[in-house]
């Protein structure tokens, strides 16, 4: 268990008296949530879980006392294709009553699946759904997971980084059928990316930043 | 042949209409599958994602500066607050300071968009409920507004104004006089919209008790702003977590004790007020001096400096091809945008573009608890829910 903490600058250190009471507690959470990571970066506390304990951890959360996280901002997925677990799924969650904001991170791979928090927090509904629609990863226990932001008979993961970005498939309407029709993609003009970084500029520091570069630039 | 009355007793099935993507009163793109039960709705089953533009992968594929627009057009009745947002979370990324002139231009603009949102969100609430008036006169007020818009960034609506590291260019001369102006007719103006809203029997008669959420489900759900301050909720972004001079500004959260639809229209109307006396603070304390930070990476040169030195040269094409470089970290910024909490969630790898852009649209957490609301009440009211929570389609689905 590390106590890793990002250099923080001191202007945007601990705003409130409640912050710093939370950060405590934060720190105290170790001994209640098995927590593989704790970081603040500047003045938000992020922890990291292992996907098993992840119910455990927000249930501990919701209800404990010096944390009362009522509220479920956000979820969002990450995907790091160059990871062994690719899908960093990312819950912000906010209390009121200490005026924090708390970061609590899993990690899961495409065939694994995640427990829904839907019982602990009822606006996880369609963030979970949307998890599930853009970059398919499978939450048990969820009331009615289907797909949210894509089209009805939409095939593929659009938000991972392996899906292009123009996709594989365009609409038109065609006069023969009286309707509009699916129809593989073509492009007039390939994408324009232009990867400006130089190799100048990176040093060995960056040698990992320059590895995810390459895929992030991918063209399409 | 005589029917037999076995033969007419028939099984009864909820029955199920689609107030279908095209309605004028879904608000933008909506389908809400309805399951009735005679006029009461047993379900509803909200199908979003008819407008939904890829924005954060697009994001992902452009530099921070080219990514800005986007942000405007999520929710595109109030503009710049997303950017707000957005440019916030780069300037923490960054770990830089922005001048005080452009903390209080991005104030004054902020306030003013949230008073275009709210203009639009009770004159649009008015018209689905059947009240036509309160429209005409709340859009002719925006029309003001998006004069003072189109002033300083050049466009009515996607202004492209805030950027990181401050506002694109400073204010023109006069421009805080016309506001002024306009601060001085516009609580007249809300008065005449109030007269005929408020005390309005048949106003209240649609609104009162519709659409109740108490404090403990409106955390549940995961509400923000006005949908929590209805409630009863002391929770303003603004004061609880400041950002920019808001700190330095006097004004007041309303909250309110019902939770119903009439609490939020009234919460929202005074809301307009306070961003009024925001406005007027912000045009008697803004101080000169610049409104970009110095720091040539990360803002744009003048062109006179271009044609003078080479560094300011060498600067101006670095920024136009690469755009600026963020450090890796990766931030959640919110601020409190006219309809609730807008959060952007900011990944950096270190590079010109961001990795990951997620955006936490409050109409999102919103809509998905319409079920919830339009429990037990009438078609009607369902229009008048989905009204109140405010929805615009472009942030939904972004």
């Amino acid at each position: 268990m590390s106590w890793v903490q990002i250099p923080f600058s001191l202007r945007y250190f601990l705003k409130t008296m409640n912050q710093k009471l939370f950060i405590e507690a934060g720190k105290n959470l170790t001994k209640i949530i098995p927590l593989t990571d704790f970081k603040i970066f500047n003045d938000e506390l992020v922890i990291t879980l292992k996907s098993k304990h992840l119910k455990t951890g927000l249930l501990i959360l919701r209800y404990h006392y010096l944390t009362q996280c009522k509220i479920l901002t956000a979820i969002s997925g990450v995907d790091y294709p160059y990871k062994n677990k690719r899908f960093e799924i990312v819950y912000e969650l906010l209390s009121i009553r200490y005026n924090a904001r708390i970061r609590v991170k899993t990690y899961v791979n495409e065939i694994e699946s995640i427990e829904s928090v839907n019982d602990i927090y009822s606006g996880a509904n369609w963030y979970e759904r949307e998890i599930w629609d853009l970059f398919g990863v499978y939450f048990k226990n969820h009331p009615d997971l289907r797909r949210l932001l894509t089209d009805y008979g939409f095939d593929g993961y659009p938000l991972r980084k392996d899906f292009p970005l123009v996709g594989y498939q365009e609409v038109r309407y065609e006069e023969k059928y009286k309707r509009v029709i699916y129809e593989s993609i073509e492009l007039a003009q390939e994408f324009r990316t232009f990867d400006f970084l130089s190799p100048w500029n990176n040093d060995s520091v960056n040698s990992k930043v320059t590895k995810i570069n390459l895929l992030n630039t991918t063209k399409t | 042949m005589a029917l037999k009355k076995s033969q007419l007793s028939k099984k009864i099935k909820n029955f199920t209409i689609n107030f279908g993507p095209q309605h004028p009163a879904a608000h933008g793109v909506l389908r809400l599958v309805l399951e009735l039960n005679g006029e009461i709705v047993n379900r509803a089953d909200p199908h979003i994602g008819l407008l939904h533009r890829g924005t954060e992968k697009l994001i992902e594929y452009k530099t921070y500066v080219q990514a800005l627009p986007y942000f405007d057009r999520l929710d595109y009745v109030s503009m710049m607050s997303q950017e707000h947002s957005y440019c916030l979370a780069v300037e923490k990324l960054l770990a830089c300071n922005v001048p005080v002139r452009a903390q209080y231009i991005r104030v004054l603009f902020a306030e003013i968009t949230r008073i275009l949102n709210h203009l639009l969100a009770i004159g649009c609430h008015a018209l689905d409920v059947g009240a036509m008036t309160p429209f005409f006169w709340s859009f002719e007020e925006r029309e003001k507004l998006m004069e003072f818009y189109e002033r300083v960034s050049g466009a009515r609506m996607h202004a492209a104004y805030f950027r990181p590291g401050g506002v694109s260019a400073d204010i023109p001369i006069g421009l805080l006089n016309d506001i002024y102006i306009f601060a001085e007719q516009f609580s007249t103006r809300i008065d005449e919209i109030e007269e005929m809203l408020t005390d309005n029997r048949i106003w209240k008669q649609r609104l009162v008790d519709i659409g109740v959420v108490s404090a403990k489900d409106a955390c549940d759900w995961g509400f923000s702003g006005v949908m929590l301050r209805g409630s009863g909720v002391n929770w303003d972004l603004r004061v609880n977590q400041p950002y920019e001079i808001y700190n330095e500004l006097d004004f007041n959260v309303v909250v309110g004790t019902n939770g119903d639809c009439f609490d939020r229209y009234l919460i929202r109307i005074l809301e307009m007020r306070e961003s009024l006396k925001i406005i007027n603070q912000c045009l008697n304390k803004i101080p000169a001096g610049p409104v970009k930070i110095d720091d040539r990476k990360i803002t744009s040169v003048s062109r006179s400096e271009i044609k003078q030195s080479m560094e300011a040269l060498i600067h101006h094409f670095k920024l136009s091809t690469e755009g600026i470089t963020v450090p890796t970290g990766e931030t959640y910024t919110a601020t409190e945008a006219p309809k609730g909490e807008f959060g952007v969630y900011l990944i950096s790898n270190g590079s010109n573009r961001p990795y990951r852009c997620k955006i936490k649209a409050p109409g999102y957490a919103h809509l998905q608890a319409l079920n919830f609301m339009s429990k037990d009440h009438m078609v009607a009211d369902v229009v008048t829910i989905i009204g109140t929570q405010d929805i615009v389609f472009g942030e939904v689905d972004r």
